[in-house]
């Protein structure tokens, strides 16, 4: 019979296998190719345009594809301010993207109101829907919407490590 | 409101189509103004759209509260004759206890819109709109948001132990001057 | 019996093609519009209300967040309105900076206007390309005001300060760049007979229509009104420059689309001349009840520490009086209508927003039309919601 040499096929294996837990394959999938709704609603809009055409170009990170349409998308990037009229359409869009979702508050009057302090607008965007990442600026710049959407990728990987993604996938909104 | 001299020609021939209908008549920085009665605001308004004076676009129709001076509303017209190139600022007031005046759609139909803010913000009626709803706020709002006695409902931020002043008293309002324009 | 049915469908307020928060209630029979309802106030921010409650100057940030497109001329009208309340006079350099600044914007908000709507026609590069030139000027807009977009450069009595000296080697290096690009985009679709097909007799609005509405700007001049308030009421040294206007015929879509590329042109020629001819002198107004006095003055003059006091902690005091004071913004007329009682705050700030009368004409346009065209008649009003609800 002939001789294996263990430790050369375990280098090789070492080499050549990528061993994973599928929480975070999961995770790395999902966070390369992160797809938002399309919801711009002021001033930051027009910076998140900004931020998918070619000099800032949010493809390398996967996600220039802004479905129209909630029921294809993960992310909803609030970019601009909500005020009291449009609350309850943000809640209803919110509540038709399929889990896993996550919103990013873009931007002053998302995050926290902004500029505006009155009978108008809802003070920062997470009175109406749970907020994983805040970009702040008045208006962000396209870097920062950037360095936002890296940490949400950060952050959905770190779910994976945690194995808290089919956790959270289980559980109900509204 | 200060004085000047020249009025313009649109606003001799308001006061003498109008008479005892023109209340007030002034210049002030160039700007044309005349203050009619409310019952005979689109008299005025029909007068001036035609020939020669030719005002025929309606720029804009808004109001503002002079809470608590009365008649408490104040509703501005700015007339603009492209042909003349000229601008003409038309105004009435209203009383707070019955804030209505006449559609002005008949003669121009961009009133529509105009209207249907002014009602939205300030409570002013307009008797034969086709559809007097709000229009930017939420429709089972409830006040008149512009108005000078409606809050500005600023939301305290949120700090630990500290409660800092609300955004709009940082500077505070100071009373006018006694300084009167030359 | 046959019963005919009109269906009713709802367009927003999340929509791709509504080029923000528009709602707007179709009634159609087959594909054909019956009416169109638009909703609005989906983006009511209560700035006017806001504004009554701030100092003039605190009040230049807000008012760059209404037509965010075009913040230099929300600022430009702001503060022309403000100045002649108080009747105080720009110095001639802050005018021609101002106007270099006003036109650069004009430019940057037509190449959005053009990105976007190619875009709702699937013209998917072209956004790109207009972004890609509109990222020079908002570059520009950088290196004199500090920020890309919402400058808060204005002041009441001029502009925050002197343009750098990398400015100008920069802008004439763009401006000299532009019309060739210009002329790309015009290859791409102005005998494109996809584009004419989808834009000729598209979206009419009759001149009648125009002046019941209250329309103003780029929609006005197509359906071939030549009223521009540069030329009309001229404003801030525009009647030192030679431009032409241009004026269509139909009012249809294309009409506004070739008003609006040569209207990018002849801006073009305006910086150029305003360049040419930058006159020396200060950048702000020397009053001191006013404008705050230089740095410099505060270490040598006790009177410029008490007018820089009184000027940050109270503000401004116009007199008593009312003004109007309009530019003429990529939308439109752009006006101020300004109540002062005297007092540091202003009693009523009125914004006369171009888009909000250019958008109550959107149902006549779309009447009897297709489905189809209604987002080729949002695209071509060019309208921004933050001015439509402010």
């Amino acid at each position: 019979m002939a001789r294996v040499d263990l430790d050369a096929e375990a280098e090789g294996l070492r080499r050549n296998v990528l061993t994973t837990t599928v929480d975070r394959m999961l995770a790395w999938a999902r966070s390369s190719s992160v797809w938002p709704v399309q919801f711009g609603l002021a001033c930051c809009a027009i910076e998140m345009i900004a931020t998918t055409t070619s000099k800032f170009d949010i493809a390398r990170f996967g996600m220039e594809a802004f479905r129209a349409s909630p029921r294809q998308s993960d992310l909803m990037i609030v970019a601009g301010r909500v005020s009291q009229k449009m609350a309850p359409v943000l809640r209803h869009i919110y509540e038709q993207m399929l889990e896993p979702k996550w919103v990013i508050a873009m931007g002053d009057c998302a995050s926290c109101g902004g500029v505006y302090n009155n009978y108008a607008l809802v003070q920062g965007v997470d009175k109406v829907v749970p907020v994983d990442v805040y970009v702040a600026g008045c208006p962000p710049r396209p870097e920062a919407l950037l360095y936002g959407l890296m940490k949400l990728q950060e952050k959905i990987r770190e779910q994976g490590k945690l194995g808290t993604l089919r956790r959270a996938a289980s559980v109900r909104v509204g | 409101m200060a004085r000047e001299a020249d009025l313009s020609p649109v606003q001799a021939f308001l006061q003498e189509r109008l008479g005892e209908g023109v209340l007030e008549v002034h210049r002030f920085r160039g700007d044309a103004t005349v203050l009619v009665q409310p019952d005979r605001l689109l008299e005025a308004l029909s007068a001036v759209k035609e020939d020669p004076w030719r005002f025929e676009m309606l720029t804009d129709l808004t109001a503002w509260d002079r809470y608590p001076t009365e008649p408490r509303f104040e509703v501005v017209y700015h007339l603009l004759s492209l042909s003349r190139r000229e601008r003409l600022r038309l105004k009435t007031r209203v009383p707070s206890s019955d804030p209505v005046l006449p559609t002005a759609i008949p003669l121009f139909a961009g009133a529509n819109w105009f209207e249907r803010e002014v009602w939205d913000l300030f409570g002013i009626r307009f008797a034969g709109h086709p559809d007097l709803t709000r229009i930017l706020l939420p429709d089972d709002w409830e006040g008149h948001p512009l108005r000078r006695d409606y809050p500005l409902t600023e939301e305290p931020v949120e700090f630990r132990g500290y409660t800092p002043k609300v955004p709009s008293q940082t500077i505070p309002h100071v009373p006018p001057h006694r300084r009167e324009d030359p | 019996m046959i019963q005919r049915e009109t269906l009713t469908i709802n367009m927003g307020p999340q929509h791709p093609s509504t080029h923000g928060v528009l709602r707007l209630v179709l009634e159609l029979e087959g594909e054909v519009v019956v009416s169109c309802r638009p909703v609005i106030g989906y983006l009511h921010t209560g700035i006017e209300k806001e504004m009554e409650h701030r100092t003039y100057h605190q009040n230049i940030t807000l008012v760059d967040r209404i037509e965010y497109l075009s913040s230099y001329h929300e600022e430009f009208a702001y503060c022309l309105a403000v100045e002649k309340l108080l009747g105080i006079e720009v110095p001639k350099r802050a005018q021609y900076i101002r106007v270099i600044l006003a036109e650069l914007n004009r430019i940057s908000s037509h190449l959005v206007w053009l990105g976007t709507s190619a875009l709702d026609l699937n013209v998917t590069s072209l956004l790109m390309y207009c972004f890609r030139d509109r990222e020079e000027i908002l570059e520009l807009s950088e290196m004199v005001s500090g920020q890309r977009m919402m400058p808060g450069y204005f002041r009441i009595g001029g502009v925050q300060q002197d343009l750098p000296e990398e400015f100008f080697p920069r802008v004439r290096r763009f401006l000299d760049e532009f019309p060739r690009r210009l002329d790309e985009y015009e290859v791409l679709l102005t005998d494109n007979l996809v584009w004419r097909q989808r834009n000729e007799g598209v979206a009419v609005l009759r001149r009648e229509d125009a002046l019941r509405y209250g329309v103003t700007g780029p929609v006005l001049r197509a359906s071939g009104v030549p009223y521009d308030v540069r030329k009309a009421f001229p404003y801030s040294s525009y009647e030192d420059f030679e431009f032409d206007i241009p004026v269509g015929e139909h009012g249809d879509a294309y009409d506004r689309y070739r008003v609006r590329m040569e209207e990018m042109r002849q801006a073009r020629r305006i910086v150029l001349q305003a360049l040419d001819r930058l006159p020396d002198g200060p950048v702000l107004v020397e009053d001191r009840k006013v404008a705050l006095p230089p740095r410099r003055e505060l270490v040598r003059s006790m009177e410029a520490v008490i007018h820089q006091f009184k000027l940050v902690s109270e503000g401004i005091h116009p007199p008593k009086g009312e003004v109007y004071a309009a530019v003429e913004s990529p939308r439109g007329e752009k006006g101020y209508y300004l109540v002062s009682d005297g007092s540091n705050r202003p009693v009523r700030v009125r914004v006369r927003s171009p888009s909000f009368s250019n958008l109550q004409a959107l149902p006549v346009m779309v009447q009897g039309g297709m489905l189809a065209d209604v987002v080729v008649a949002i695209a071509s009003i060019d309208i921004v919601l933050g001015d439509v609800d402010r």
